[in-house]
């Protein structure tokens, strides 16, 4: 069962209308919430640090592009750098790689979610936003396969609603929610 | 549940780390210090595009299908590539870097993972359009034979080159692209006049020794796939070939800050990842 103190790491996967999204769970997070999330969110390749100066001066949790090699710290979020693939290796640390799209998209969900549940295993927590594709699915699959906490937005909330109820198909979902109840889950299961 | 599938992962790595034992004990390339995601993500891409059901089985067509192991080593390089890739890194090559090589009467450059060789054309085009061509030596290196192959051809498919232009366009081209080039309705041919000045040549970061010494060096989006360990011994590569107030390049994402060699070198242009030697005290 989920309880304080077991989870480690927050992934979300986001796409179109995550903008927006993003924004509202940041706004919901306590002061206090300390996991460290990192976030594949869909953008153009050539996007500039618009998504990071936003969520950033949220002041919530202090937001930067994953650096390759860095590992991840709490009171910290990091997003996929755009036209890269972000992965966690084994020991917890980021890798950026430029193979081809996955699910058309590059930095694709699924390659982050699932190399995070094998580097976090039942530690994980995994949620799906609003997007016009199925990518993520696969990769919140394999977060439960491995023990992890599953959460995705209530598609009928959800800007676009097809990443949503593609990823409530194909995983077994533990929670399917609001963005603020989202952020109520969240600021529970931190220490 | 959770149980079984760890016990799955641990038996999953270790028969990726055998498959790429295989390959170094029987073909000389090893992986052994790539970022462990990564290739095993490429391995496990390759186990389900093959139709084979198992890694063990793959350990059996490394060892007696080396066609098979043509198509891994393809796997495992990722030559995604392009002309100009960043162009804002090419106008500050253009803008800051040449001038300070204008003073030499003889430049040499090496491309380390040069892949298919559109980044080498694309210094190619610089050098000539700032005067410097004629003066310069290219060493292009890559491990991968294939992909030193297609890079001696310089022929690349009509359908990149609207995004080849755009990107010269970006870094400050003084021409039309369409001068460098011919084309049938398939293939656009680089002319050979780019060629002239350029040595492509196979060579391995990690099991090679230092190639040539050179003014410049241009390493980019390798390190990436490389982890610490590794990433120091190419440095170290890169700084044995280097003089002092030689310039260094390196990718987008990647960054000397962690490397033990941080302290040989000066970011010149950071934003930029070029980094210039430091003249000893
Ligand atoms: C992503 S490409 C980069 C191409 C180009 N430098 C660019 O930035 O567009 C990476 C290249 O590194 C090469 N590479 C990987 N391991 C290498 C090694 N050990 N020695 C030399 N080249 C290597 C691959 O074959 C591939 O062509």
């Amino acid at each position: 069962m989920a309880h304080r103190n077991k989870y480690e790491a927050v992934v979300i996967g986001s796409s179109a209308g995550g903008l927006h999204a993003l924004k509202r769970l940041f706004l919901g997070l306590d002061s206090s919430f300390n996991l460290p999330v990192i976030i594949v969110q869909h953008l153009s390749a050539d996007a500039d640090n618009y998504l990071i100066n936003i969520l950033n001066d949220l002041g919530k949790l202090k937001v930067k592009e994953a650096d390759e090699k860095e590992e991840p710290a709490k009171g910290y979020a990091y997003l996929a750098p755009p036209n890269y693939h972000l992965l966690f290796e084994p020991d917890r640390t980021f890798t950026l790689t430029i193979d081809e799209r996955v699910n058309y998209a590059r930095p694709s969900i699924d390659v982050l979610f699932e190399t995070a549940a094998e580097a976090f295993k039942d530690r994980l927590i995994g949620i799906i936003f609003t997007g016009a594709n199925s990518d993520g699915s696969k990769g919140l699959k394999k977060i439960k396969e491995f023990g992890g906490l599953t959460i995705v937005q209530d598609p009928d909330t959800a800007e676009v609603d097809s990443m949503p109820r593609a990823a409530i198909q194909t995983a077994s979902v533990d929670h399917i929610a609001t963005i603020e109840e989202i952020a109520v889950i969240l600021n529970n299961l931190s220490e | 549940m959770k149980k079984i599938q760890e016990e799955q992962l641990e038996n999953q790595d270790i028969e990726v780390r055998l498959v790429i034992e295989a390959i170094y004990q029987k073909y000389g390339y090893d992986f052994r210090n790539y970022s462990q995601a990564h290739v095993k993500r490429r391995i496990l891409n390759r186990l389900n595009a093959s139709g084979m059901t198992s890694l063990s089985e793959m350990i059996h067509e490394v060892l007696y299908n080396s066609k098979f192991v043509d198509l891994l080593l393809m796997d495992l390089s990722i030559t995604v590539t392009e002309m100009f890739r960043d162009p804002s890194f090419y106008l500050a090559l253009r803008v800051e870097i040449f001038p300070l090589l204008k003073s030499y009467p003889f430049i040499k450059i090496w491309h380390a993972g040069c892949a298919s060789g559109e980044e080498v054309y694309s210094m190619a085009i610089l050098l000539k359009e700032e005067d410097l061509y004629s003066r310069t030596q290219i060493y292009a290196t890559d491990f991968n034979p294939l992909i030193i192959k297609q890079a001696k051809e310089g022929t690349y498919p009509v359908n990149r080159i609207k995004e080849f232009a755009v990107n010269y366009q970006k870094s400050g081209g003084k021409n039309a692209f369409s001068d460098y080039y011919t084309t049938d309705n398939e293939s656009a041919k680089l002319l050979d006049s780019l060629k002239k000045n350029i040595v492509f040549a196979t060579h391995n970061l990690v099991t090679d020794s230092v190639f040539a010494e050179v003014n410049l060096v241009i390493c980019r989006n390798v390190l990436i796939y490389f982890d610490r360990q590794l990433q120091d011994r190419v440095i170290r590569l890169f700084d044995d070939s280097l003089p002092s107030g030689g310039i260094l390049c390196l990718g987008s994402k990647e960054n000397l800050q962690f490397s033990s060699y941080y302290g040989e070198f000066n970011p010149l242009i950071a934003k930029e990842k070029i980094y210039i030697k430091k003249y000893p005290l």
